[in-house]
This record gives C-alpha cells, structure tokens and sequence, in this order.
C-alpha cells in the first residue's frame, strides 16, 4: 500500500493523477481548483510526472486540448470549477459524443452573478446533461481513489465516456486530511492505459468529428444513451475490484440508518457529513432518521436509491444548487422524484435548497430539515403544499 | 534544391473527389495542394466552417489524413492537444519516436480571426510545433454570407447590405497576419494558388520549420463574391496584379515579398469581376485604391525596394 | 431509412473509419456544362489538372502521338463521375483545348 500523506482534496487529485501516470495535461487557473495544476506543474517540473502541460488561455481551449490529446490516444487530465466549467460546456458535449475517455476533476464553486468562489454544486449540476459519467467524492482520499477508479471506468472498452469526479469547493478541495496515496505501480495495475478506440495516426487515417445529417445524428446520440446507461456495470466492477486491492468501499449511494427510518435525507458532497453527524445524534433521542448519500451522480443510480427509499415515509432531498423557474428547483430532486415515482413510492418527497454560494450549512439546518419531513409523514405527495424551500436564508 | 514548379507537384490525391464544396470553389483548391504540399504524414485539426461541413458528411469523407474537427473556436487549441499527445507519447515510447508526424490547423477566416482568435493566439504564444492554416473567404460563408473581421471594406455582405445608409463594410479587413506576427513565431507567409510554386514552398518551409507557423491562403467563393464559377483563378491571379493581396513571407524576421509586381493593375479591375463590389460608387473604388497604394507602400518599405510597382492605366 | 444501418452497427463516436470514401458520392449531376479536352491541342501544361477543385482531372501515364506528331507521356482526362462544370479547366488553359459544352444525359 501506499503512504498516508495530509493532502487537500486538491492535493489529492494531483496525487491520483501522478499515479496513473498521465500523458497530457491541460488547465486554467480557477478558485477553488487551482490547487490540483499547481501541483501538477510541480510534478512535471521535478520530472515525478512525465507529462506535457499545456498552459492553456482559457478552460475552453484547456478541453478542446485534452479532447485533441484524447483523440491522438493519450491518457488525458484536467479540472477546473464553475465559470471554467460552464465555458467548457460546449466541448463537454462534444467529448462524450466523440467517446473520449477524459477524466476531469472539478472542484465544486457557486455560479456568478454575483460572482462567488465558494462552495454549491451549481457548476456539478449545470454539467448534469453533458453524457459525461459524474461522482461526487465526499473527502479528499474519496477525490483521489475516484480519480483513479475514473480511469479505470473512462478507458474500458464498454465504456469510453469521459468521467468527472467533483469535490466540494473549500470543504475539500482546501481541506488537509490524511491521504493513503495509491503509489503509480498499483494505479496503473488497477487502471493500465487502455487505447481501445481509433486515433488520429497517420498509418490509420480516420475522420473524427463529421457532420451527421438527419439521417444518422439521432443513431449517435442513442448510442451515448445506451453506453452511460450500460456503464453502470462496469463501474460497480470498477468499485468492487478497487476495494479487493485497496480496501476502501465505494458504492453508487451510501446508506446510514435507512433499514428503519422514517425520514430519509437525500444529500450529496459535504453536507452528507453534516447531516450524518446530526442523524447519528437525533437517533440516540429517537428520531428514527436515515441518510442516503449520492456518489454517483450520472448514469443516476435509481435503482439504489429507490431501494433504500422504499421503507421511508417522507424524504427530504438537499439540493445545493437551483434550476430556477423548473417544476423541481433542486436539480438532484429530480432524479430523485422521477425515481420514486417510476416505482410508483407515493410518499412525501420534498426538496430543501441550502449552501449556496459557500452559506455554512449546519446541523441546525438538518435538524430544521428533518423536522419539516417528520412532520409530512403518513402524508401522500399529492398532499404537499409547498414541496421546496429554501434553508438559511434570510428572509 | 531545384526550384518548384508545377510538374513538381506531386500526383497523388490526399483530398478524395465526392465532396460538396462548391462548383470552382477556392478553399477546395487551397485545401487539395495544402495536403499535397504536407503530404500523408500529418494530423489535421480543422475549424468548423464550410469547408469542415462539406467534406466530412457523415458517413462518407474526403480527407485521406487523420482529421479530426470539434468546434468553431478551438482548431488551435485542438492541435495544441494533439501535438502534446503526439509529443507525450512518442517520449513515453507509446508512439514510434522516428515517425514524423505534423499537426495542422485548419480554420476559415470566422474561425480563426474572429471566434477562434484566443485559442490561436494561445497556441502561438506557447510555441506548439503545429502550422496553422487560414483559408480567407473573406465572410461567414458557412452561414451565408455574414461579415467577418475579414471581410474587406465596402463588401456585400448578408449583414453589410448595400442600402440607402448602408454601403456595404465599412470596416476595414482585419490585419491578421500583423496579429500572429507579433507574437514573434518563427515563419508568417500569405499564398495565393494563382502562383502555385509559392505556395507549395511556402507550405513546406512552414511544415518543416519546427515551432508554430501560419499561413494567411486566398480562397476566393463564388457564391459569397458572387461571380462566376470558371473565373476563381483568374481572381485570385488579379487580387495579387492589383496589389489587393501581396504575397509574402516573414521567415524568421526577415520580410520578403515573393511574387513582385513590378506594374499593378488598378484595383477597379479586381472590383469589378465579383458582385459583392457591384454597387461601388466611383469614389469608394477610388478610396480602396488610396488604402491599397497606402497598403502597398508600406510592404515595399517592409521589403526595403519597390516589389510592388506603381498602378499603370491602361 | 430502413437500408441504413441501426445504431447498434455504426462506430462509435461518428467516427468515419475510411479515408477518402466521398469517392462513393458521385457529383456529376451538378453539372450543367462539361468540358471535353481536345486532346491533340493539349500540350500537357498541367494547369486544368492542377486548378481542378475537385480533383475531377485525372493525370493519366498514356502516352499519346497528337495529329502534328507531337509525343506525349501523359493525358489528361475529365473523371465525369465528379466533374461538377465549374469551367475553370477550360478559363485556364492557355491553348484553349477545352471546350465547355451543353451535357447531354
């Protein structure tokens, strides 16, 4: 095994990407990811990463390079945080349709206006359409084990999709915790480098990036459909075979307490410790909560967390992010709603949109939240007035 | 090294026929000797544009190269990656290290002065080993026929109508090449495919040379100049003989204009032939004759001698 | 649509894995007049072949003996299968050995 080093989140991104010995490099500084290429640029000036480093003008040029790199056959890395993220949006796009394996990291930032560095995961969920495969890691080990497990994920040849790992802004990224660093040669045993798709070479000319007409666009599309959805198996091996050689677990969701609770908070990044923190206290009082912590974002994880639903009698989904003026305001609501409701579970499902824009969120906003859905159990969810809110702000 | 001429030029076809680009297009030409110039060992990231849309029409191709287009803005910053990759890999001996393999851009005159600007000023200033190839149409024709920065004053345009205020661009063409020298990279040439050994030299020393390199191509369009299909050729042979374009190369600082014009044409005669400049009133041709001998006499300043010659009326 | 192929069979990505298959899109039917060359007053310059956008010119090693005796190595001929009437073949001949004519279909 490995060494344990105290790492930010960010730190511990750049770790896992040294590990699994990347090729090209391209990034744009932006807060909170700044951090991750920082140290990268230190790896590959002290010779530890052999890698190029593209100090690219802007986060669209840093994805249009690592998706030329990609498309050349090399292993490809880059990060970056909310405006960086929406000005790679277009590209994001283009690199699952054009089935590149890129990994990404993105340190998870508030969207301007006004301009905010700090922490909700408006950017994470802004990318939520992009047909990339997307995790949230709850810590800094979580980022870099993510990071080389998305390697492993992102190259299989069942797979071929690009994969984001985000990480909470701050929270993570620029918390010091004790990392166990998977050194190079166990990374690259658990994610070899795999070129399984057609590359731009010379001895093979291939055109990539045609135009399809009518005819032919809707086939691709369908085709990306069915590879993330199909993916899901591939990544639960990915996780099962990282935890033989690492002993660390990963799963699509995590479940605290749901066996018999009668409120089950949906949460996902950070606030998952917090609210886990104030469950495990409340029980000990006899409020019979639960938790269920979403890592997995994209392809959505329904069927475990339906399952972990199922006894609930409300649940409480906590968004940080809005999709003003939509039927649901909180994005990961949504999948949770549709999900529910595709196994026709009708009990309360409301929605509490708390931290944005770096707001703390503490244990008195769980408490408030657990309250409000204890108090709409033995309700059905057509008899919810108000199904979201907003927690800690001022009024 | 005998000089180049057109027996010089090599036989094999690396742009296949079957693509749709216009009847006597220009950018066709451009893009059929660029590839014969560089030859098969070379990767292509290209721009969107019209040029991008009509030879890679799903499922069929006409380029016989690695070719590979993403968006409108980014061919530079494309090519930037793939010549990272390309350099990554074959250090890393993931790649045969005594293959030789050149990235190209490839970008119109929207993708590369306009859109595209930012990524390729990035990729210059950080020195890729990538030539960047501008094929100058002189307006979004893509789209139909939208001004760029490119487009030359006084032109018709969709957007820069001939009305009652309007008389068509009234904008100058954006200095482009001034732009991409000044980021001081080693080679900066302009081609015309009217002169046809020109522009393979140029290509190739542009190739060869290690480091980012640009060339400015002339790429007359029949609809969006609005001329007849048969004289994109002869256009082209009168932009140079009027001094409107001015073949050149800055190779490593020094200036040289590579086809002189001892005796030029007046700039009427190049007007005339294309319907986007129909609606001239004679004091706006003589105005783009003014900026033209303007434009002239400081090439010929840049040259140190007269190259381009004085304007002889017939 | 049904004789095109389901999603299931194409390559991932759109990825267009043989170069050069335009080949397979013939454009003759853009074509309104064609040019003919007039092989005994070609003198082999090149500049049809090398102006040709398409390229619808092919340089063909045919030797052939024109009426005044003159020997060549190579022809020219018009590929109609792509040949989509521009004219510049015929503008930019200097001998004016290629006519453009009415095409007959």
């Amino acid at each position: 095994m490995g060494k344990v080093m105290p790492l930010s989140g960010n730190y511990a991104v750049a770790y896992a990407v040294k590990a699994v010995d990347v090729d090209v490099v391209a990034a744009y500084p932006i807060t909170p990811q700044t951090a991750v290429v920082e140290k990268l640029a230190e790896f590959v000036a002290n010779g530890e990463l052999d890698a190029e480093f593209l100090h690219v003008e802007s986060e669209h040029s840093a994805l249009s390079a690592v998706v030329g790199a990609s498309a050349a056959g090399a292993r490809v890395f880059t990060a970056t945080s909310a405006q960086g993220l929406l000005l790679m949006y277009e590209i994001m796009h283009i690199a699952s349709s054009s089935r590149l394996p890129i990994v990404m990291g993105i340190a998870t930032r508030a969207i301007s206006a006004p301009i905010n560095i700090w922490c909700d995961h408006s950017d994470f969920m802004a990318a939520s359409d992009t047909g990339w495969i997307m995790f949230m890691a709850l810590n800094a080990q979580e980022a870099h084990d993510l990071i080389i497990a998305a390697y492993r994920i992102a190259e299989d040849p069942r797979v071929s999709i690009p994969v984001a790992i985000g990480y909470d802004g701050f929270v993570v990224s620029h918390t010091l915790e004790p990392v166990d660093v998977i050194e190079k040669e166990e990374a690259l045993e658990y994610a070899p480098k795999r070129v399984s798709r057609p590359t731009l070479d010379p001895d093979r000319p291939v055109t990539m990036g045609s135009l399809a007409s009518p005819d032919w666009y809707f086939e691709f599309r369908v085709q990306l459909q069915d590879a993330i959805e199909n993916s899901r198996e591939t990544i639960s091996e990915a996780l099962r075979e990282f935890k033989r050689r690492f002993g660390r677990e990963y799963r699509e969701v995590d479940d605290f307490y749901t066996d018999d609770a009668d409120v089950v908070i949906v949460s996902m990044g950070s606030t998952t410790g917090t609210a886990l923190v104030f469950i495990e206290e409340a029980r000990r009082s006899g409020m019979k909560l639960g938790l269920l912590n979403i890592r997995l974002f994209r392809p959505f994880p329904e069927v475990e967390v339906v399952k972990y639903l199922e006894n609930a009698k409300a649940v409480a989904v906590i968004d940080r992010a809005v999709n003003a003026g939509s039927s649901f305001v909180g994005p990961l609501y949504s999948d949770v709603v549709v999900s529910a409701f595709k196994k026709s579970l009708d009990i309360p499902i409301v929605n509490y949109v708390t931290g944005l824009g770096g707001r703390a969120v503490v244990k008195s906003h769980i408490e408030f939240i657990a309250k409000h859905a204890y108090s709409l159990v033995g309700k059905k969810m057509r008899e919810v007035k108000k199904h979201y809110s907003f927690i800690g702000v001022r009024e | 090294m005998s000089a180049f001429t057109i027996a010089s030029i090599p036989r094999e076809e690396l742009l296949a026929p079957g693509h749709r680009m216009c009847q006597g297009c220009g950018a066709a030409i451009v893009m059929r000797h660029l590839l014969k110039a560089l030859g098969k060992d070379i990767i292509i990231a290209h721009a969107t544009g019209c040029v991008e849309v009509t030879t890679s029409l799903y499922p069929e191709t006409a380029w016989r190269v690695p070719w590979i287009h993403v968006a409108f803005e980014n061919a530079a910053a494309v090519a930037s990656g793939i010549e990272a990759a390309v350099k990554a890999l074959k250090r890393k001996g993931l790649m045969n290290p005594e293959k030789k393999v050149k990235v190209v851009a490839i970008g119109g005159d929207g993708g590369t002065v306009d859109i595209g600007l930012q990524a390729l000023s990035g990729m210059l200033e950080r020195g890729h080993n990538v030539l960047y190839v501008l094929y100058d149409n002189e307006a979004y024709m893509n789209t139909g026929i939208q001004r760029s920065g490119a487009t030359p004053l006084y032109a018709w345009t969709t957007t820069t109508p001939a009305g009652k205020v309007w008389r068509g661009e009234w904008r100058r063409k954006k200095d482009i090449v001034g732009i991409v020298r000044a980021h001081g990279i080693p080679y900066v040439a302009t081609v015309n495919f009217a002169y046809i050994s020109d522009f393979y030299v140029k290509l190739r020393k542009a190739s060869e040379i290690e480091g980012p390199t640009f060339i400015h191509a002339y790429a007359p369009c029949v609809p969006g100049w609005r001329y007849e299909p048969h004289l994109t050729v002869k256009i082209a042979k009168l932009a140079v003989q009027t001094g409107i374009w001015v073949n050149y190369e800055i190779d490593r600082g020094s200036f040289r204009v590579t086809t002189p014009v001892p005796k030029r044409l007046p700039v009427e005669e190049y007007l005339k032939t294309q319907g986007r400049f129909a609606h001239l009133m004679k004091e706006e041709v003589e105005l783009i004759q003014k900026l033209v001998d303007e434009d002239v006499d400081y090439i010929n300043k840049l040259a140190g001698s007269v190259v381009v010659g004085p304007v002889e009326r017939k | 649509m049904s004789a095109l192929p389901g999603w299931r069979e194409l390559p991932r990505g759109a990825v267009i894995l043989e170069p050069g298959s335009s080949v397979r899109y013939k454009t003759a039917s853009w074509r309104v007049l064609k040019p003919v060359i007039d092989q005994d007053k070609c003198v082999r310059c090149r500049i049809c072949w090398t102006y040709c956008p398409e390229p619808a010119i092919v340089e063909l090693d045919q030797p052939y003996t024109s009426r005044s005796g003159k020997a060549y190595k190579v022809m020219y001929a018009i590929d109609y299968d792509y040949c989509k009437g521009c004219g510049i073949c015929a503008e930019e001949c200097p001998v004016k050995a290629i006519a453009m004519v009415e095409e007959v279909r």
